[in-house]
């Protein structure tokens, strides 16, 4: 039996005024385990807490019952009151007389008899409490970002900076992710690779971080502090630390017509290739799709060429496992395909070019060294028509997305005014359902395109491209003017819908984070915990969360950082003991549990159990993780043979409540 | 028929820790009266709440149980209330079987802002259950007597 001690808060008048305390502390000092029961002005003041402190110690208290305000204002008051007069902070219950009594009820004598009965049930409660610790958890203390782009790169740079150590993984041969396609940043107009390929070279010298580049993450255990993740290291068939990245492989290798990727397949590269003069790390890759040696095994050049004896055609994937405290997924965007938008022509002619495409077209470094050409005969265009949300805003999903990709009023905006800055003689026409410019100078870049530079923003969708002797062909509607227009362009530039990049949901899957209907990661908090996934440990940076430009791109990247720094200085997790525990007696290992667990916090072991005649039985039994399970309980009903129950919240305890209170 | 007139049920409400309990704790904040019948158990989730708990109020006397949780994809742990719709969905309709009105029993979204609606919901439970009367059906008279 608990000794267990009462005390009635009045809250001033809030409680005292329609609940008489007197009567409530009289009367609950009747209840069977109850040694002191009194009621004072302001039991959260000081003064209320020395009393309580001093009870403890007086009538060497098991249990206190606070009759007082919500357990969600002062619940962790009482405990750490309580904890420092040497009481388990878990054996303090709340009887919440204030919120869920005194305040909504206006008869005293209803308001009294109700609170006895709420301090009745917090009495037969704490009988059946039991003293919780809270479980510690040592934190690795390293980071693992997956994903090179600049939201993974700034991540890690950040969490380099503070002095943890950090491992890049990024799927392509380099980091440097969309923004190395790009050419120009709106609304500032700067050059995208002269602002980030400093980034990228801090990164590759920072001694903190560590980039696997052309790896994949393949598994995932463990829980915050401790992720044991597995990564896997494709076969570039080059030495990367051999490799010194001159480059006379690839232009040697006599394999010349492999679309080249990093130019959306606008011109061809070689099978080894160093996607761009700045990559990160500077190495070269060998194309095993297209590479004669590998697939016939006859060639050989670019052994041959290679001073540095860096080829390595005998080169496997590898599998490493390492540990980390906390996972970033930086996983980023791809545009959407553009099969299902046939109406725009865009297989049919490779005049028609989506936005991405595009930028690598006005790019110096571009296949047509900054020139704007027409793909397919190399002419300049004088006509060009961008349509704004291929993709985006779609009702009813099968053909694009539903939400809107927010960059791409921006960007369209941007492609217009450089087109018209650069070749004035050209026409270039804008079609859009609404220009969103929603950001720091964007409206004024928005409207400078229409006023200084002249592009013709047409309110209204393009509904038919055709191609025809060479031009284009284009139907549409222009709302505001009420009529059809037809334009010859000789140039159609899509602003394709972003969409999460492939790779996420199965990641989502191994991380056992949440995702949208959309496939873009889950925030813990839409509003207040937006870098965080809902999984502990796990975090979010760049647009695998939803659309983003750059600098929102590098703001919640630096968010993300600071949330796996607030992490990683920790030398311990504490963790909420209230957490399922499984009676391994009773456990008939049927993964039940394990099945409604959204935190994946239940494995099961085989445990040998003691048979009769000195036998041995082994059997299968769950087991919980303290440090993953977060406490909700579903596994508890899900038990059909009842050996799972939560700390803190058991069948018992919750029971004795109804009893009371039914009573 | 005197005592019908005096007839109070009681009234157990289980709400989940994060939003419910919250809408409940705003309720009283703006002062919005509900019947002191109600009395409310905390637990962490809805999909905490075990059928045997609701048989156990009704063995032991109640006459009326609701279950307050997150709205629909707003659960604190992602799914837990999507389990609890479907456990009470059968519980529920169970008990209908076994004799106890459907008015008895409650599912109720509540959020951590909808105290109005708390408060709301909480009258309108109360009056429903005052109508149908005691709960003789599952009600275990031994328990009385202890």
């Amino acid at each position: 039996m608990q000794k267990i001690g009462v005390f009635v808060c009045w809250c001033g008048s809030n409680i005292a005024a329609t609940v008489d305390v007197q009567a409530v502390s009289d009367a609950l000092a009747k209840e069977p385990g109850v040694v002191f029961s009194t009621n004072y002005q302001y039991m959260c003041s000081q003064a209320g807490q020395d009393m309580i402190q001093e009870k403890i110690r007086e009538f060497g208290l098991t249990g206190v019952v606070v009759c007082s305000c919500s357990p969600r204002m002062h619940e962790t008051t009482f405990r750490k009151t309580c904890e420092k007069a040497g009481l388990n902070p878990y054996m303090v219950e709340i009887a919440n007389i204030r919120e869920q009594c005194s305040w909504i009820h206006k008869d005293k004598e209803t308001g009294t008899e109700k609170a006895i009965i709420l301090g009745r049930a917090a009495i037969a409660k704490v009988q059946l409490n039991a003293p919780l610790t809270a479980g510690q958890s040592p934190v690795v203390k390293r980071a693992l970002v997956i994903g090179g782009g600049i939201a993974g790169i700034q991540t890690a740079l950040d969490i380099a900076d503070a002095g943890f150590p950090v491992d890049i993984v990024e799927t392509k041969p380099t980091i440097g992710g969309k923004m190395t396609q790009i050419d120009k940043t709106f609304p500032t107009l700067d050059c995208a690779a002269c602002i980030l390929t400093p980034k990228m070279v801090d990164a590759a010298q920072n001694e903190n971080i560590n980039i696997l580049s052309y790896s994949e993450v393949e598994a995932v255990k463990g829980f915050v502090g401790n992720f044991s993740v597995t990564i896997r290291r494709k076969a570039r068939f080059v030495d990367e630390t051999k490799c010194t990245g001159c480059g006379l492989c690839t232009e040697k290798c006599p394999q010349k017509k492999v679309p080249n990727e990093f130019n959306l397949g606008l011109d061809n590269r070689r099978a080894i290739y160093i996607p761009f003069a700045q990559a990160v790390p500077k190495v070269a890759t060998i194309d095993p799709n297209y590479c004669t040696m590998l697939k016939t095994g006859k060639c050989g050049v670019c052994s041959k060429v290679c001073t540095a004896g860096a080829i390595d055609y005998q080169q496997k994937d590898e599998l490493i496992e390492r540990e980390y405290g906390a996972i970033v997924a930086a996983t980023g965007f791809n545009p959407i395909s553009m099969d299902k938008f046939d109406e725009f022509a865009y297989s049919q002619s490779p005049d028609v070019v989506t936005s991405l495409e595009f930028e690598r077209l006005m790019n110096a470094a571009g296949p047509t060294g900054g020139t704007l050409l027409r793909p397919s005969d190399g002419t300049h265009p004088h006509t060009l028509v961008f349509v704004q949300c291929v993709g985006s805003r779609c009702d009813g999903g099968e053909k694009g997305k539903p939400y809107c990709s927010k960059i791409c009023c921006m960007y369209t905006a941007k492609h217009a005014m450089l087109t018209r800055e650069k070749y004035p003689d050209t026409d270039v026409y804008v079609f859009y359902i609404d220009v969103r410019t929603p950001g720091k100078n964007f409206d004024e870049f928005y409207r400078r395109a229409v006023e200084e530079y002249g592009v013709h923003y047409i309110k209204g969708m393009v509904g038919k491209v055709v191609p025809e002797n060479g031009k284009l062909k284009v139907q549409a509607s222009d709302l505001l003017g009420g009529q059809q227009l037809h334009i010859d362009a000789d140039m159609v530039v899509l602003a394709a819908a972003i969409e999460p990049d492939k790779s996420a949901r199965p990641l989502a899957t191994m991380l056992t984070a949440s995702m949208d209907t959309n496939d873009f990661f889950t925030e813990a908090h839409p509003k207040l915990r937006p870098v965080e996934s809902p999984t502990a440990g796990v975090f979010l940076s760049g647009a695998c969360q939803g659309p983003k430009d750059i600098p929102e791109t590098v703001a919640q990247a630096g968010a993300a950082a600071s949330k796996v720094i607030g992490l990683l200085v920790k030398d311990h997790l504490t963790c909420n003991p209230c957490v399922a525990s499984s009676n391994e007696m009773m456990c008939n290992g049927c993964s039940a549990c394990e099945k409604v667990c959204p935190y994946g916090a239940i494995t099961y072991i085989d445990k040998d159990f003691r048979g009769p005649n000195r036998t041995t039985l082994r059997r299968r039994v769950a087991q919980v993780n303290p440090a993953v399970c977060q406490g909700c309980g579903a596994c508890t009903v899900a038990c059909p043979s009842g050996a799972m129950d939560l700390k803190g919240f058991s069948n018992a305890q919750i029971m004795a409540e109804v009893d009371a209170i039914c009573k | 028929m005197q005592v019908k007139e005096e007839f109070k049920p009681t009234i157990v409400a289980f709400c989940c820790n994060w939003c419910s309990y919250a809408g409940a704790d705003l309720s009283g904040t703006n002062r919005l009266q509900y019947p002191a019948n109600v009395k409310i158990i905390r637990i962490p989730c809805s999909c905490r709440l075990n059928p045997m708990f609701i048989l156990r109020a009704f063995q032991r006397g109640a006459d009326g149980v609701i279950l307050c949780g997150c709205h629909p994809g707003d659960c604190h742990y992602t799914t837990g209330n999507y389990y609890a719709r479907r456990r009470m969905t059968l519980l529920f309709s169970m008990l209908d079987y076994l004799g106890i009105e459907r008015e008895r029993t409650r599912v109720e979204w509540v959020s951590a802002a909808e105290g109005a609606k708390f408060a709301a919901t909480m009258n309108d439970f109360v009056e429903t259950v005052t109508k149908l009367g005691e709960n003789k059906r599952l009600e275990d008279l031994r328990c009385k007597s202890e």
